[in-house]
């Protein structure tokens, strides 16, 4: 009697399971893992402005969820696999250093597909995706290398690794090739996200004698310090305008919305594979936001046909020649860069000041 | 840039920096002399930022912006009060519990403030004065709440050594025993010390979203919380040597950007963890020598006092 009522709820719950699952599959779990806050104004932002679009072109189909601020190692596997564990389809994980956890985790979850920004380990159910963000640096180094009237471009940098590195380089390629005489100068502040110290290495570069501040850290500070020195800046990741009205020439843009939306129907309807995306100006992964209004026309013309050539491929920013920093020619004319370099890039252009941290 | 023009931004630069460290290391140093360790200062500081924020955007009043925060951090402290003194929880877990709790806190309350723009407050201007070479924007040229850190700094150093309350307090700290059994309010002395250091945390938050960079952003404090808490090991527990050596951390974070900005070859990474070297130096050189222990460390400091029934 007792074994019978204990079969017989059993099934009563695998029924209410099975119930239940049914209720999930009808909106189908779209997961995001992010790095910093939301509320952070810049890279973790944007993802989330893409997860937004996710539900917006999905609606009903979909519950997009996120996690946010989780910190990279042991405690993001943790997290994906709770997400995994949870019935979510796509996994969106939006940080370089989730790239093991991801592959894991996935490893263990064969029919979830994991969607893995900036990495580059792949596996049948792990795509990955990054932006060319150097395409909009390399518009922003002729718009710099015009307005500048020290010959003094300021980079606050985060950490020495290729992607910071190929920014810089892009900057300097493009300032170089309107302006002969420019100087790059960068300050590193091995961090990705404090205003105080983004702030305050922004100052010491304007101290230095630049008067254009670029930066690779997610904060609007250095921005602020700009608008407050009446030098210029650019804004990074999504548009900083309001914390610099004057001073902000313009800002490169991650636009993740498209491939959100596109890869998550691919999940959905069955089509999805693994694969490498490294998209720029050209898909719109990454743009440009509106021009300040003081920038002369004929710059805007110049920066327009910049960033034209790179979508229609007349323009290269890593075509040659060129040199290294220490006067070593990098590319031979009528050569570029293969992505392959790009990615690794552990050296400076020419016009760059200072040594490269290793 | 040439000769020494280079100077006066770099020393305008560090005391900004070194400002916030100020207001929460002079803060935390009376929660310890009481005998209390709070290891909950970055959420105060954070939540001190966004009270801050929202105050000097909804009122426009920088005077009340600076209030309310050091009344939200005094009532964080409050909180940590309640839990460790009355309810005599782990000092250390609820520290850390108290930092978790304000930075989502924080980010709660400034969900719509983020990316609002506000002035930053007003520095001192005197005719004449503010004018002056070099020490005209040095000295005349800062803005309010530098000055109150250092007047802060001078009245708790006169309040612990000059004063009976504060021979008390540091009673308290040293031998909570000892100030019990002679009739001193051990627990109500140690709430108003965390209290006091809650709301100079707060003020030390009040800066950096109103003064040093003027914004709301999650997370902002971004690890000076700790850095404060590093400095008072540094400074031995006392007063003078907490601005000192605030002012020394921030000075070697600036000098390092320029450094770099100027294109000398320092290594970034080493200097950036210079000031948390210098800590465990100090630490291990106080430990070696019992006797500066005794004299300045608080004896108490992290011990539950059971009052006697």
């Amino acid at each position: 009697m007792k074994f019978k009522s204990m079969i017989s709820l059993a099934s009563a719950v695998a029924v209410a399971g099975s119930l239940f699952a049914g209720i999930a599959s009808a909106e189908d779990k779209v997961g995001f893992v992010y790095v910093g806050p939301v509320g952070d104004h810049g890279w973790t932002y944007r993802h989330d402005i893409g997860r937004q679009a996710v539900q917006k072109a999905l609606g009903d189909k979909v519950k997009t969820t996120f996690v946010e601020s989780v910190k990279e190692g042991p405690d993001s596997e943790r997290v994906i696999r709770q997400m995994a564990a949870d019935g979510h389809k796509v996994i969106f994980t939006t940080s370089f250093g989730f790239m093991n956890p991801t592959l894991k985790v996935a490893k263990q979850f064969p029919n979830v597909k994991f969607e893995h920004a900036t990495g580059y380990k792949r596996s049948k159910n792990v795509s990955t995706y990054s932006g060319r963000f150097y395409e909009g640096r390399y518009v922003v180094g002729k718009i710099a290398g015009k307005m500048t009237k020290t010959n003094v471009i300021g980079y606050v940098g985060s950490f020495p690794i290729p992607e910071v590195v190929r920014g810089i380089n892009a900057t300097a390629l493009a300032a170089k090739s309107v302006n002969p005489d420019i100087q790059i100068k960068v300050a590193w502040v091995n961090t990705w996200y404090d205003p105080g110290k983004e702030g305050d290495a922004a100052k010491a570069l304007i101290d230095q004698g630049a008067d254009i501040i670029l930066q690779h850290t997610d904060s609007p500070a250095p921005l602020q310090v700009a608008e407050s020195r009446g030098v210029w800046a650019v804004g990074q990741a999504s548009d900083m305008h309001h914390f610099a009205p004057k001073a902000q020439l313009t800002a490169i843009i991650d636009n993740w919305d498209g491939y959100y939306v596109a890869r998550t129907k691919a999940a959905l309807d069955g089509s999805w594979k693994s694969a490498d995306t490294w998209a720029g100006l050209k898909t719109g992964m990454v743009e440009l936001s509106k021009y300040n209004d003081a920038i002369p026309a004929d710059v805007v013309k110049l920066a327009e046909e910049t960033r034209k050539g790179i979508i229609d491929g007349s323009v290269k920013p890593f075509a040659g020649p060129f040199n290294k920093q220490d006067g070593t020619e990098a590319v031979a004319a009528g050569k570029e860069l293969d992505d392959g370099t790009l990615l690794g890039m552990d050296w400076y252009v020419e016009g760059v000041q200072g040594k490269l941290p290793k | 840039m040439s000769g020494m023009d280079w100077i006066v931004p770099v020393i305008l630069t560090v005391i900004t920096a070194a400002t916030p460290l100020v207001f929460a290391g002079i803060g935390e140093l009376i929660t310890e002399k009481s005998g209390v360790l709070n290891l909950g200062v970055e959420g105060m500081m954070v939540v001190g930022a966004v009270t801050a924020f929202v105050t000097a955007t909804v009122t426009g009043s920088y005077i009340l912006a600076v209030l309310a925060a050091a009344l939200s951090g005094a009532f964080m402290a409050f909180l940590f009060g309640i839990l460790t003194l009355s309810l005599m929880a782990n000092q250390v877990a609820t520290g850390l519990a108290l930092t978790l709790f304000g930075v989502g806190l924080s980010a709660l309350i400034g969900q719509d403030f983020v990316g609002v723009p506000v002035d930053a407050i007003a520095k001192l201007n005197i005719p004449g004065l503010s004018d002056l070479p070099v020490v005209g924007p040095i000295i005349f040229g800062q803005d309010p709440l530098v000055y109150l850190s250092l007047v802060i700094v001078a009245l708790v150093s006169w309040f612990l050594y000059k004063t009976k309350a504060g021979l008390i307090l540091r009673a308290v700290g040293d031998s909570h025993d000892a100030a019990h059994s002679i009739g001193y309010s051990v627990i109500g002395i140690r709430y108003l010390a965390v209290m006091f250091g809650g709301a100079m945390s707060g003020i030390g938050g009040a800066y950096l979203s109103l003064a040093y960079t003027p914004m709301w952003a999650e997370n902002m404090t971004a690890g000076r919380g700790w850095i404060a808490l590093a400095l008072i090991v540094f400074a031995t527990w006392k007063p003078g040597l907490v601005l000192i050596g605030a002012y020394m951390f921030g000075g070697i974070t600036i000098l390092q950007l320029h450094a770099q900005a100027a294109g000398l070859d320092l290594p970034s990474q080493i200097l950036s963890m210079l000031p948390y070297v210098a800590t465990v130096v100090v630490l291990v050189l106080i430990s070696k020598d019992e006797s500066r222990i005794r004299k300045h460390a608080p004896a108490c400091i992290g011990k539950i006092f059971h009052p006697a029934a």
